[in-house]
């Protein structure tokens, strides 16, 4: 459709913000990871050396697979329980019980979000701690001591440790992304499959499941998305330690920027980062449409 | 409005569910399960309520899970002191409410021109948006941080405010371009009727109309900026200037944060937060909905 005239004026103000804050830092950032900079004086062109290297560093496809394991913990495992825990919260607690049950519940599960990353932090650091932490004291006051460990600490355990808290803190938003979602579904349907005797799980597969892919697919994209950036919990709780056990890229790219003075290496450490979470979002976006036309 | 969908539905089901109370004796297991899920969600902020207002004797001889024989205000008052932390709190409210006013403003001349003005390229713009959503903060960063210090922003609330309104505008100039391109016709035709210009239209209708969308919009925009870390780390350097998550964050592994003094400082983070919850609640549970939409 061809375009009403006059508009275009009201796109000034954004286009102008937009160009000075993303798209020129973006270009600096691109161009920078080609070349040789400490952050002053001025920049060396090096070509690919930086991806070269970047390919053969350790440090870098660790922190990538480290990834891997924060997207169980942070998009897979809080999906799939935050859909039955929604459905069971939907589907049985308001209908059992009552509303205000269900949406109490989603309150409750929905909390650890809406505390700041940065303190989320502190409270598991704290209650991690091996010294004074709660969690140790515990084990120790039912005579499981045996069960201590020093959880962030020790390269053994310090990323399952990460995976049990980023669970802990996203299971609330697939809740509640799903429980709004079935708000959609035309009661109805249930009633209908009560009348054809249909099991729970087929209530579930055929129905809670089917109706709310759109909220599926968009809880997915985005939590892989927030795991692949994740920096704030990793800074406070670890520092990417003990060791590089929870090193992660965006840590990884700060520690360059900021304390390593590796301005071009870092430049391509998040370039890199970039590109695998767009193209991630845009592979996302064509099954979702895909998946929308079979459905159609 | 699903609020209320739901609200009509229940009475019509109250009949079958008296019905089953009788028939099901596994329901209460369902519910008791559910209750010790929540439990376990919630207690490490419960864990950290109770040790933020215990004396640090009580703590080394009662451990972490009993409550305090008497309620113990100076480690909050000491850590409150030591951070000055009222110039935090100001810091992240001042930051955060002119993030959100500025970043609503900059989506709406936006999605105008976008959802309603359609002008040419426009899925070009929202391609560009979109991808603004994706970037993570690490590509933007040391520009950003190089430019501030060329433009003597570096260590200032503004170079925040500056960057969270661009960034939060592209979330919202994508999500408010699509409520934009369903805006009834009627309504901008009778505005032009009545002689309007496009420059009254959108602030006598479009604006007015579309409230309930802005007010969660603001109020994301609000406790997202609240929340980042990201970036104030980096730019907010001077202990003056810093945001109650920076403050908090770089104190972690500082020689003089024990167990009390910790869940203290965790606890004033916390309550800021919750305040938030409570107030907002309503509008934050649309909003998520609103933000399955886009």
């Amino acid at each position: 459709m061809a375009g009403k005239k006059g508009y275009a004026v009201y796109l000034i103000p954004g286009v102008i913000l937009s160009v000075a804050i993303i798209v020129v830092p973006l270009i600096m950032t691109v161009y920078t990871s080609f070349t040789k900079w400490n952050g002053v004086g001025d920049q060396k062109w090096i070509g690919f050396d930086n991806y070269t290297r970047l390919f053969e560093d350790e440090l870098f496809w660790s922190s990538f697979g480290h990834i891997l394991l924060l997207i169980v913990a942070m998009a897979v495992v809080p999906t799939l329980l935050g859909l039955v825990l929604a459905a069971v919260l939907f589907d049985y607690v308001a209908k059992k019980f009552s509303n205000r049950w269900a949406s109490l519940f989603r309150s409750g599960f929905y909390l650890p979000q809406v505390i700041p990353v940065a303190v989320t932090g502190i409270v598991w650091g704290w209650i991690l701690h091996p010294d004074y932490g709660a969690l140790n004291k515990i084990l120790d006051s039912i005579g499981l001591s045996g069960l201590a460990r020093n959880w962030l600490g020790d390269p053994k355990y310090a990323l399952y440790s990460v995976m049990a808290i980023m669970i802990w803190f996203q299971l609330g938003y697939p809740i509640v992304m799903f429980m709004s979602g079935l708000q959609r579904i035309d009661p109805s349907l249930y009633e209908a499959a009560d009348l054809d005797g249909a099991s729970l799980w087929q209530r579930f597969r055929k129905i809670t499941v089917y109706m709310i892919r759109p909220e599926f697919y968009v809880v997915l994209v985005t939590t892989t998305i927030a795991a692949l950036k994740i920096f704030g919990q990793i800074f406070v709780l670890t520092g990417g330690g003990p060791s590089n056990a929870t090193l992660v890229p965006s840590y990884f790219a700060y520690k360059n920027f900021f304390e390593k003075a590796q301005v071009g290496y870092g430049s391509a450490i998040s370039t890199v980062l970039t590109v695998i979470i767009i193209v991630l979002a845009f592979v996302f976006l064509r099954l979702q449409n895909r998946a929308e036309k079979a459905g159609a | 409005m699903t609020v209320t969908a739901v609200k009509n539905a229940a009475p019509a089901s109250e009949e079958p569910v008296k019905a089953a109370k009788h028939r099901n004796p596994l329901r209460f297991g369902v519910l008791i399960g559910l209750l010790v899920l929540l439990l376990l969600v919630v207690a490490p902020l419960l864990v950290v309520a109770i040790n933020a207002v215990k004396s640090p004797s009580d703590y080394a001889s009662n451990g972490p899970l009993s409550l305090p024989g008497h309620l113990y205000w100076d480690g909050i008052v000491n850590f409150w002191n030591r951070v000055n932390f009222g110039q935090k709190l100001w810091n992240s409210f001042f930051t955060s409410l002119v993030v959100a006013v500025l970043a609503v403003v900059v989506s709406i001349l936006n999605a105008y021109a976008l959802g309603i003005g359609r002008v040419k390229g426009r899925i070009w713009f929202l391609v560009f948006f979109l991808v603004a959503n994706l970037l993570p903060q690490e590509v933007l960063v040391y520009p950003l941080y190089y430019l501030s210090k060329q433009v003597g922003l570096y260590d200032s609330l503004w170079s925040i405010i500056i960057i969270f309104t661009v960034i939060q505008s592209a979330f919202g100039t994508y999500l408010l371009t699509s409520v934009y391109a369903e805006f009834p016709t009627e309504l901008l035709d009778a505005a032009s009727v009545d002689g309007a210009g496009k420059w009254r239209t959108l602030w006598r209708v479009v604006v007015p109309v579309s409230r309930p969308t802005l007010g969660v919009l603001f109020t994301f925009f609000f406790i997202w900026t609240w929340n980042e870390f990201f970036l104030p780390l980096v730019f907010l350097i001077s202990n003056d200037n810093q945001t109650v998550p920076v403050a908090l964050g770089v104190l972690q592994g500082d020689r003089l944060m024990d167990a009390t003094t910790t869940s203290a400082s965790a606890l004033i983070g916390i309550l800021p937060a919750m305040l938030f919850f409570v107030i907002f609640q309503r509008t934050l549970t649309r909003g998520i909905t609103a933000g399955a939409i886009k």
